[in-house]
């Protein structure tokens, strides 16, 4: 293995790990309501931006990062509350478009709460590379590999271990089945509005100090993440994964190895590719209609 | 004579032609009809669009895409390459239909939120294509296009333009409610409701939305070109996704499976922005709360909400007079 093919390995993971979070994010919120969410690239602003204004008003990481994390996590909770719920049984049309239009609202918010400039975020454990087999690795890179495990480790605990997560996971399966083995599927829906956005928000903050944040920066990072999503198959948690990393892998390989011109459009190619031939993504539910 | 004229096809039509013919009377200044021009493009575009979305229940988040492909063909070979405007026209057309028709085929195996990645996907591929290949598109910057002249003639200044766009205006709306009435129309409300009970009466379904996506992309394309010869310059930005939702949303608030109502739609969303204007740094915030509040409370869409109070209160005076009677 090359120290350059190893190297961009490397990257390839970082920025996977990051379309991992927010492509979870994209499958939660489809498992408990069927509503595809495009805010989700606003949450990973709103982390990533509100780190940033915190930290510029004295806040240590500490207390900084929770508390954006938390205000993301409102502004899920907000969105669910004021525009998914009222629309209850609308099209799927009209959902994507609600929510596009929550994006679009909250790209504009940004713009007048913060600025339309770029900010870079310190990282959390100093900027000195490391070297692994020939090839370099900065130490946010781990933070954001490491954090993005053990999420995923505790998701995988949250859904087989505890009962509100066994209750999510019964919603998604069959909603009625659920409410009627008394399962609050209006509260389960309402919380995984606000699990989502906490996930796009560390997702938002664990890559700033790498690629630098701004206002707009969730349109591609939701775009991206909703591609890894369906590469992965909708609605399961290990394709979102899957599909996230495999994503960041092929895109810094081929922006490497073929042309950096072409380097955002590589997700979108991978992703129609494969849809050509597997109409429900890798890992997806294969289903049939009925009548 | 008369419940023919009263039927929504005939009837729409000539309202819609008598509009067109009047607005004139209120457009004071060439900046009204710089407006009017826009409505019109984008209400062609969202008339292939409703009948792709309302009335055969897919969906396409990249028609922007088709658009701007349409608008940088015409741009390229007109102007970098000197072709006669309309074979330029021609050509690029033919050229989109054919990479629709390619692109449907495999794409629209797909349902619901994979059909919406796929067509975001074709659509930001586009926009992509035009961005990078600097040589030809001019890159971000875009590029200056020629006026469209037919023959001798040269089509310029907005009161020209107005009647053009008016006409092939027009020509859509009716193309559109043609099909929709014909054999094909009802195919693809039938399979709408339901896929498999339409293959089961005999419909070739995969036919039917590869030939309404066709079309819809072809509504798009000639869109595309009118509005960069229109304008004399294209950016790419008619390309991106953000396009592409305003489309679809122009098509969900007028109503979908109106084809009027994609009309209104567009006229009500293109003049929208105009007006958000005042709100300078809030505009971007407002518009996104505009496109929230109507699909909350309006999911069907303004012109079936509308149609659907008249009809409610013309039954209520109905059975008032029965009481009295």
């Amino acid at each position: 293995m090359s120290a350059q093919f190893m190297q961009y390995l490397l990257t390839g993971l970082t920025v996977g790990a990051i379309y991992a979070l927010v492509a979870l994010g994209f499958s939660i919120i489809f498992n408990a309501s069927h509503v595809i969410n495009f805010a989700q690239g606003e949450f990973v602003m709103i982390g990533g931006m509100a780190t940033v204004s915190l930290t510029a008003a004295g806040l240590p990481y500490l207390l900084a990062i929770p508390l954006a994390i938390a205000a993301a996590a409102l502004v899920g909770l907000a969105l669910e509350k004021f525009a998914v719920e009222p629309a209850r049984g609308a099209s799927v049309v009209t959902l994507i478009i609600i929510t596009i239009g929550a994006s679009i609202f909250l790209r504009g918010l940004a713009m007048v709460v913060w600025d339309k400039r770029f900010h870079a975020l310190k990282p959390f454990t100093g900027d000195t590379p490391i070297a692994i087999a020939g090839a370099t690795i900065l130490p946010q890179s781990l933070w954001v590999l490491g954090v993005t495990l053990a999420i995923v480790l505790a998701l995988s605990w949250f859904f087989g271990r505890t009962l509100l997560g066994k209750a999510m996971l019964a919603t998604s399966h069959n909603r009625l089945a659920a409410q009627l083995v008394g399962i609050n599927v209006r509260l389960v829906l309402f919380l995984s509005f606000g699990l989502s956005a906490a996930l796009g928000a560390v997702a938002g903050i664990l890559i700033a100090p790498i690629t630098t944040t701004s206002y707009d920066v969730g349109v591609m990072l939701g775009l991206k993440g909703f591609a890894a999503a369906i590469l992965g198959g909708l609605g399961s948690g290990v394709g979102a994964v899957v599909g996230g990393l495999a994503l960041g892998i092929a895109e810094t390989m081929s922006a490497g190895y073929l042309s950096s011109a072409y380097k955002d459009a590589i997700a979108f190619v991978i992703i129609l590719a494969v849809l050509f031939f597997m109409p429900s993504g890798l890992f997806g539910k294969r289903g049939s209609e009925r009548v | 004579m008369l419940a023919r004229l009263a039927s929504p096809r005939t009837g729409g039509l000539l309202a819609l032609a008598a509009a067109i013919a009047l607005l004139p009377l209120v457009l004071s200044n060439k900046y009204f009809y710089d407006i009017a021009i826009l409505v019109g493009l984008n209400a062609i575009v969202c008339v292939g669009l409703n009948l792709l979305i309302g009335y055969a229940g897919q969906i396409s988040l990249g028609h922007a895409g088709f658009f701007g492909a349409g608008a940088y063909g015409s741009a390229i070979l007109a102007s970098r390459y000197g072709w006669p405007p309309l074979a330029a026209m021609l050509a690029t057309t033919l050229a989109v239909a054919a990479l629709a028709y390619l692109v449907g085929r495999p794409i629209l195996r797909l349902r619901g939120h994979y059909l919406a990645m796929a067509t975001l996907g074709l659509g930001i591929i586009i926009f992509m294509v035009i961005t990078t290949e600097d040589k030809f598109t001019g890159g971000p910057d875009g590029i200056a296009v020629v006026p469209l002249s037919i023959g001798g003639f040269v089509l310029q200044g907005e009161r020209v333009w107005y009647w053009v766009v008016g006409a092939l205006l027009l020509l859509a709306v009716w193309l559109a409610l043609n099909l929709i009435e014909s054999p094909a129309g009802r195919a693809l409300r039938a399979l709408h409701s339901s896929e498999v009970g339409a293959e089961v009466v005999g419909i070739n379904a995969a036919e039917h939305k590869v030939m309404v996506f066709v079309i819809s992309a072809v509504f798009a394309s000639v869109a595309g070109s009118l509005a960069a010869h229109y304008s004399g310059f294209i950016t790419p930005g008619k390309a991106a996704f953000l396009h592409s939702i305003e489309l679809v949303t122009m098509v969900v608030f007028g109503g979908m499976a109106s084809t009027f109502g994609a009309v209104v739609g567009a006229a009500v969303l293109t003049t929208l922005p105009q007006l958000l204007a005042v709100f300078e740094d809030y505009e971007m915030m407002v518009f996104g709360a505009v496109m929230m509040g109507t699909m909350i409370f309006l999911p069907r869409g303004v012109v079936p909400s509308v149609a659907r109070l008249f009809r409610a209160r013309r039954n209520a005076a109905a059975d008032d007079e029965e009481r009295k009677g």
